[in-house]
């Protein structure tokens, strides 16, 4: 046994203080705690004053007849309804474009891709297209969509757009959701005899899905207060009419005209009232950014709550 | 096998615990995970040098009881501790409010159920300790380095490969440097929580070699489900049930002549 010809070794135990160290971690603890406090206190006001500053301006504006009336010339009769709808309509094509493919993909890419050269630069360049700034994708789709496959601009192309822009955003959480489920339990459905595609299903998307559900709300965040490529394809910035709507009095009820129809956008109308030189505009495009931020953290809260019920179902 | 299966004590002189000197003290001890008490009013000694065993069946709180000892407990919210647990020389009691965890684990080491090494080198793992302490002197961490490893009964496998990752050493060999990671700061107590549950019975006996080794320079305590493990190592054992300690005493009564009936059902595996 090696043990027998152990050396005698230097005393350790009186070496070491450990009043000392306890007193040295506590102060540099509490150091920390002062800094981080800080600078979170900072953030939080910076955010909190440009709140703010909407509010001053443009709380008093917001009324039921700023949701219902069409942009107009005076400002205190334009309205923001055909802006609304239209980030209605294309947050909805745009999540049923996105989330399914970007799932997809990220599926594909951790369990099914041969693990090559190929798979590696695919892998590289998803995670790069995530910061792509977004009027590339608006050249892009410019290019491609509207000039190339004449679709026009329509709330289907802006749709496709921004699911090019957050596409990369839900895969790469999809891949991150499917990494962090522990091996054993990979080994536990596979050991029961399940095919790739039943663990898949059965194990692996359940318990990747607060995961990937947050991936989704961050993309469509993001998506929802993009302005550059949806003025790049085209979007128009004065629209007083509606889009038709999905539900038809006559057979067969529903319409899917809307997704070819011309659109303007919540940021899009934002940002043409800020650009005209009346003050009455400026404080609509203050209202309107509220309730861009009201519609964005309504959003985000809905995906926390989805999250706990998820976690909370277990 | 039948020499390494009769008891720590059979081979020396015969222990007592009356005036043994004691390295720690449980005093009335209780312990609670929120509203639900985990352990009910318990009292032991801690014999200096010695391995202490605590065994008992699942969920009966020894591990709770090992945790207490370096206040891992207070790593999670709404556990609670009351009474006492005195560490000796100076009779402080570890489990009070005042006393900071973090004292109570310098001076207190720890190695869990699974062997945990961090994703660094051999060396680096086994230095963690003492880095942690301010000790700094190459010279000085590399010769408790060299020690811890020996005594852990590791040296001669990684002598020439400490600065290789830890995660390349098999599951047995991470323990043992779990167990070097531990002793290398020169611990008062070394605190075990079933270190040898996930190893195969090759790694397990080369971990109660050096638990014998070790056992007379360090105090150890060791909690194990394994009874023949705690027969082998340990010379004085404590058995718990649902919370309680029933019995304490030198290794050899408890498997011997125990006073208690539910440890002599135990022991022979009527219940557990």
């Amino acid at each position: 046994m090696a043990t027998a010809n152990i050396q005698p070794v230097t005393p350790l135990r009186e070496h070491i203080d450990e009043g000392a160290l306890v007193r040295k971690a506590n102060r540099s603890d509490s150091r920390f705690e002062i800094i981080g406090l800080g600078v979170l206190i900072v953030t939080m006001l910076v955010l909190l004053s440009l709140i703010m500053d909407f509010m001053v301006d443009g709380l008093g504006r917001i009324d039921g007849a700023f949701f219902i009336n069409y942009p107009s010339r005076r400002p205190e009769q334009a309205g923001i309804l055909s802006a609304w709808v239209g980030t209605l309509m294309i947050m909805t094509t745009t999540a049923l474009l996105a989330v399914p493919l970007g799932v997809a993909a990220g599926v594909y890419l951790e369990e099914y891709a041969p693990k090559n050269f190929i798979t590696n630069v695919i892998e590289i360049n998803v995670t790069n297209l995530a910061g792509v700034p977004s009027i590339i994708y608006g050249l892009l789709a410019l290019g491609l969509f509207v000039q190339t496959f004449k679709m026009g601009q329509t709330v289907l192309v802006a749709g496709m757009t921004l699911s090019l822009l957050i596409l990369p955003i839900i895969i790469v959480a999809t891949r991150e959701a499917l990494r962090s489920i522990p091996l054993e339990t990979r080994e536990a459905a596979f050991g029961l005899g399940a095919d790739k595609w039943q663990t898949i299903r059965m194990y692996l998307l359940p318990a990747a899905q607060p995961g990937i559900l947050t991936g989704a709300i961050v993309g469509m965040s993001r998506a929802i207060g993009e302005t550059a490529p949806l003025i790049t394809i085209g979007a128009l910035t004065f629209i007083a009419f509606l889009p038709p709507s999905p539900i038809q009095p006559e057979f067969p009820f529903l319409s899917l005209e809307w997704i070819v129809s011309p659109f303007t956008a919540m940021p899009i109308q934002m940002f043409n009232w800020i650009s005209r030189p009346q003050a009455g505009f400026h404080i609509n495009a203050a209202a309107t950014g509220l309730i861009l931020l009201a519609m964005t953290l309504l959003m985000n809260g809905a995906a926390i709550w989805f999250r706990y019920r998820i976690r909370s179902r277990r | 096998m039948a020499q390494i299966v009769k008891s720590r004590s059979e081979s020396s002189a015969p222990l007592s615990i009356a005036d043994a000197p004691r390295r720690a003290e449980v005093r009335n001890l209780n312990f609670f995970y929120g509203d639900a008490q985990a352990l009910k009013s318990v009292n032991f000694p801690v014999i200096d040098r010695k391995v202490t065993a605590l065994i008992g069946p699942s969920g009966c709180g020894k591990s709770t009881l090992l945790r207490c000892f370096n206040r891992m407990h207070d790593l999670y919210p709404g556990n609670r501790y009351e009474g006492e647990i005195r560490l000796y020389p100076e009779d402080l009691n570890i489990v009070s409010r005042d006393v900071d965890p973090m004292y109570v684990r310098l001076r207190i080491g720890m190695v869990f159920q699974k062997p945990n090494p961090f994703p660094k080198s051999i060396y680096e793992n086994v230095a963690a300790g003492l880095w942690v302490r301010g000790v700094r002197k190459k010279a000085l961490v590399d010769e408790r380095v060299e020690f811890a490893l020996q005594r852990a009964a590791l040296w001669n496998e990684v002598k020439d490969r400490l600065r290789e990752s830890a995660y390349g050493l098999s599951g047995g060999q991470q323990q043992r440097l779990c167990i070097a990671r531990a002793l290398a700061p020169d611990p008062e107590i070394i605190l075990l929580d079933e270190p040898t549950s996930a190893l195969d019975p090759i790694a397990t006996s080369k971990i109660e070699e050096l638990l014998t080794n070790i056992g007379d320079q360090v105090t150890v305590i060791i909690v194990t489900h394994n009874m023949q493990q705690a027969a082998r190592v340990s010379h004085f054992t404590a058995f718990m049930h649902l919370g309680n300690m029933v019995e304490y005493d030198v290794t050899e009564k408890i498997f011997t002549n125990p006073a208690e009936k539910r440890t002599l059902d135990y022991i022979t595996g009527r219940f557990g």
